[in-house]
C-alpha cells in the first residue's frame, strides 16, 4: 500500500501561510514553511478537519473528475446516505434516478448496504457478547476511516477493539461484484464502480487499497451540479429506492447505534472529541461501554468535509428522511439478504486484512537516542514562551520543540525568542556605541587609574 | 529522563492529566503500546489515589533503557493497613467521591497487577511514596 498517498491536498497559490490549519489538525500533520502549510505525510488520516478550517479554501480533496467514467463500459454509482440530505425536496428515489440520468448504468445504495452490514454488525456483537471478556473497554465501530486511522497511528493498543467489518461502502461494491457482476458477461476492468463520497477519508481509502473493490470516488462537490440540474427537471423516479430509514440514518451520528441497537452504546462525532474519549477508553475508564461509534465529522457524515449542506440542516433532513422510511425495525429482507450471504461466506463482511499500527509519535527507533531527544525536547519547551502562537509554522511549543530535535526548526524561529535574543543585541550595541575612542576621552578616563 | 508533574489534591477535572503526560511521553519514546497501555493504567491509578486520599503530590516519571519507573509522592494522612489496602474493593474514600465513580478499591490492586515491581512507603499523617517499575522488554 501506498502510505504516503493522500486525498488531502494543498493548493499552494490559495495558501496564505495563515496557522488556522495546523491547530486544527488532529495529529499536528500540518507545518507552515516558507509561507505556505505542509503536511506531514506519515501523520495525516484525512479526516479533513484541515479542508474544513481553512478560510482560503486552500485544502482540498483529491477526488475523480466525471470524465474518468469513460474509461468503462458499465459505470456503478455508490452513493453515500449523506448524499441524500444535501437537498431539501428531493427524495432519494428522486436522486437514485438522477445518477442514471447521469450517465451511471446502476446505481447500488450505500444505505441498503448499511442495511446489510447492521445485520452483520449484530451477528458479531452477538456472539462477541456471549463470550464477553470482564473489564474490557468498549468495542469500536471501523465504519469510519479517519477513525480508523487515528487508531492505527495514535491509539494503536485500540486496535484489537476496532470490530472486523467492512464500512457499508466496501460491503455494496462486495455485493455488486458478487451478485451482479457475473450476469453482466464484461471483464472486471470494464466496469467502473465509483463511491459518491462525503469525506476525504474514503477516497483516500480507496485510493490505497492493497485490493482494489472500488474503483474510485466523486466528492459531492464534483458531483452536485450536475445532479442538482437532473433534479431541477423534475423527471418521475424511474426507479424505487431499496434502502428504509434504517440504513439511511447511518449518515447522522448515533444513527449506527440505532441501527445496530446495543445497550450501552455510545456515540460521538468530531474528530476532537473523538480524541478525547479513545484518550478516555485507553485508560480503561469506560468499560462499562459496550459499542461505541465514532465518526471524525460534527454530526456524522452528513457533517463530511466534501458535503454542500450545512452539517445541521443535512442532520434534520436526513432524520425527517429516515423518520419517512422506518428507522426503527430492519426489513425482513435484508435480514435473510445478510443471513444468506453470511452462510455463503461466514467473511463476507469481514475486513481483508487486519490493521497494522502506524506509530507516528516515536522520536527514534532507538530508546537511548529517543531517551536523549526526549530530555533534550524538555529542556527546549522550558525555554519556549509556551504560548502557543503558531507563529513559528509549528502548531504548538512543544510541537516546536520536537521540531527542534529533529532537526526540522531552529530555536529562533520563535518569535519571542528571536525578540529576546535581539533585546540582548540591542543592549550590547547600546553599551557599544556609549565606549568613546580614545582621542574623545577614553585614555582621560583610564588614566587616573593606569597611568603608570 | 525524568519527568516531574504536580498533582493537586481533590481537583477531579484535572485529575487523569498526568496519566495522559506519562503515556505521551512514552509514545514519543518509542515504548511498546501494550507496555505503555499498563503504564498508563497503574499511573492513573496512583494519581487519582493522591487526588482523593491526600494534600496534594506529584508524579515522576524516570526511563532509561531498562527500566520505566514511576513515582507518586505525596503529602497527607498516608496509609495506615497497608495489607488491607491492597485487597480489591477495600476502600477508606468518601461516599462523595465514590458517587462520582471513583474509589472502588480496585486502585492498589489494579497498580500491582500492572507494575512488575511496586513498592509502598507510607508514614500516617505524613504521606505516602509508591513506586512502580516496569522493565523495558525492548
Amino acid at each position: 500500500m501506498d502510505t504516503r498517498y493522500h486525498s488531502v491536498v494543498l493548493e499552494e497559490e490559495k495558501c496564505k501561510g495563515c496557522t488556522n490549519c495546523i491547530k486544527r489538525c488532529p495529529t499536528e500533520a500540518i507545518r507552515v514553511r516558507g509561507g505556505k502549510a505542509f503536511i506531514l505525510t506519515e501523520r495525516c488520516i484525512d479526516c479533513g478537519e484541515c479542508i474544513r478550517t481553512c478560510e482560503n479554501h486552500a485544502k482540498k480533496a483529491l477526488a475523480d473528475e466525471f470524465t474518468v467514467l469513460e474509461q468503462y463500459e458499465y459505470r456503478v454509482a455508490l452513493p453515500a446516505p449523506s448524499l441524500y440530505a444535501q437537498f431539501k425536496t428531493a427524495k432519494p428515489e428522486n436522486i437514485i434516478s438522477a445518477l442514471y440520468q447521469l450517465g451511471f448504468d446502476e446505481v447500488f445504495e450505500v444505505a441498503y448496504a448499511a442495511e446489510l452490514t447492521t445485520f452483520a454488525i449484530r451477528s458479531f456483537l452477538k456472539k462477541y457478547f456471549e463470550h464477553k471478556p470482564q473489564n474490557k473497554p468498549p468495542l469500536i465501530s471501523s465504519s469510519c476511516p479517519a477513525v480508523t486511522r487515528l487508531i492505527q497511528v495514535r491509539f494503536p493498543t485500540l486496535i484489537p477493539n476496532l470490530i472486523p467489518i467492512d464500512p457499508p461502502y466496501l460491503t455494496a461494491a462486495k455485493c455488486f461484484l458478487r451478485e451482479k457482476l457475473p450476469l453482466l458477461n464484461l471483464p472486471r476492468e470494464k466496469v467502473g464502480i465509483f463511491f459518491i463520497s462525503p469525506c476525504p477519508g474514503k477516497i483516500t481509502e480507496i485510493k490505497t487499497a492493497q485490493e482494489k473493490v472500488v474503483d474510485g470516488a466523486f466528492s459531492f462537490n464534483t458531483i452536485f451540479r450536475q445532479l442538482n440540474h437532473c433534479l431541477r427537471q423534475k423527471k418521475p423516479p424511474a426507479v424505487n429506492q431499496l434502502s428504509s430509514g434504517v440504513g439511511i440514518g447511518w449518515a447522522r451520528a448515533g444513527g449506527e447505534n440505532l441501527a445496530v441497537q446495543v445497550e450501552n452504546a455510545m456515540a460521538v462525532d468530531g474528530i476532537h472529541n473523538v480524541v478525547a474519549l479513545l484518550e478516555e477508553i485507553e485508560m480503561g475508564k469506560l468499560n462499562e461501554i459496550d459499542y461505541v461509534e465514532a465518526t471524525a465529522c460534527p454530526e456524522g457524515c452528513v457533517g463530511g468535509a466534501l458535503t454542500i449542506e450545512n452539517p445541521f440542516v443535512a442532520r434534520v433532513t436526513l432524520r425527517k428522511l429516515a423518520d419517512f422510511y422506518g428507522d426503527r425495525k430492519l426489513p425482513e429482507a435484508v435480514c435473510q439478504k445478510a443471513e444468506a450471504l453470511l452462510e455463503e461466506d461466514q467473511a463476507f463482511f469481514n475486513y481483508q486484512n487486519p490493521l497494522p499500527a502506524k506509530p507516528i509519535l516515536q522520536l527514534d527507533s532507538d530508546l537511548s537516542t529517543a531517551i536523549r531527544k526526549m530530555s533534550q525536547l524538555e529542556k527546549i519547551l522550558n525555554k519556549l514562551p509556551g504560548i502557543d502562537c503558531g507563529a513559528c509554522g509549528s502548531p504548538t511549543c512543544r510541537s516546536l520543540a520536537e521540531d527542534i530535535v529533529q532537526e526540522q526548526a531552529q530555536l529562533t524561529d520563535c518569535i519571542i525568542i528571536l525578540r529576546e535574543q535581539l533585546e540582548e543585541l540591542a543592549q550590547k550595541l547600546l553599551v557599544l556605541a556609549q565606549i568613546k575612542p580614545p582621542a574623545m576621552g577614553s585614555l582621560m578616563e583610564k588614566e587616573g587609574k593606569n597611568d603608570p | 529522563m525524568i519527568l516531574e508533574i504536580p498533582v493537586e489534591s481533590y481537583n477531579f477535572s484535572a485529575a487523569g492529566e498526568a496519566a495522559s503526560r506519562v503515556k505521551k511521553t512514552l509514545q514519543r519514546l518509542g515504548i511498546d503500546s501494550q507496555l505503555i497501555r499498563r503504564v498508563a493504567i497503574a499511573t492513573y491509578e496512583a494519581e487519582m489515589n493522591i487526588v482523593i486520599h491526600s494534600d496534594g503530590g506529584k508524579i515522576i516519571l524516570q526511563v532509561d533503557e531498562e527500566e520505566i519507573k514511576v513515582q507518586a509522592i505525596d503529602q497527607g494522612k498516608g496509609i495506615a493497613d497497608l495489607e488491607l489496602a491492597m485487597k480489591e474493593g477495600y476502600s477508606t474514600a468518601p461516599d462523595e467521591v465514590r458517587e462520582m465513580g471513583f474509589g472502588a478499591g480496585m486502585g492498589l490492586p489494579n497498580m500491582k497487577k500492572c507494575a512488575d515491581r511496586l513498592e509502598i512507603k507510607s508514614v500516617v499523617n505524613e504521606g505516602t511514596t509508591v513506586v512502580m517499575g516496569f522493565k523495558n522488554q525492548s
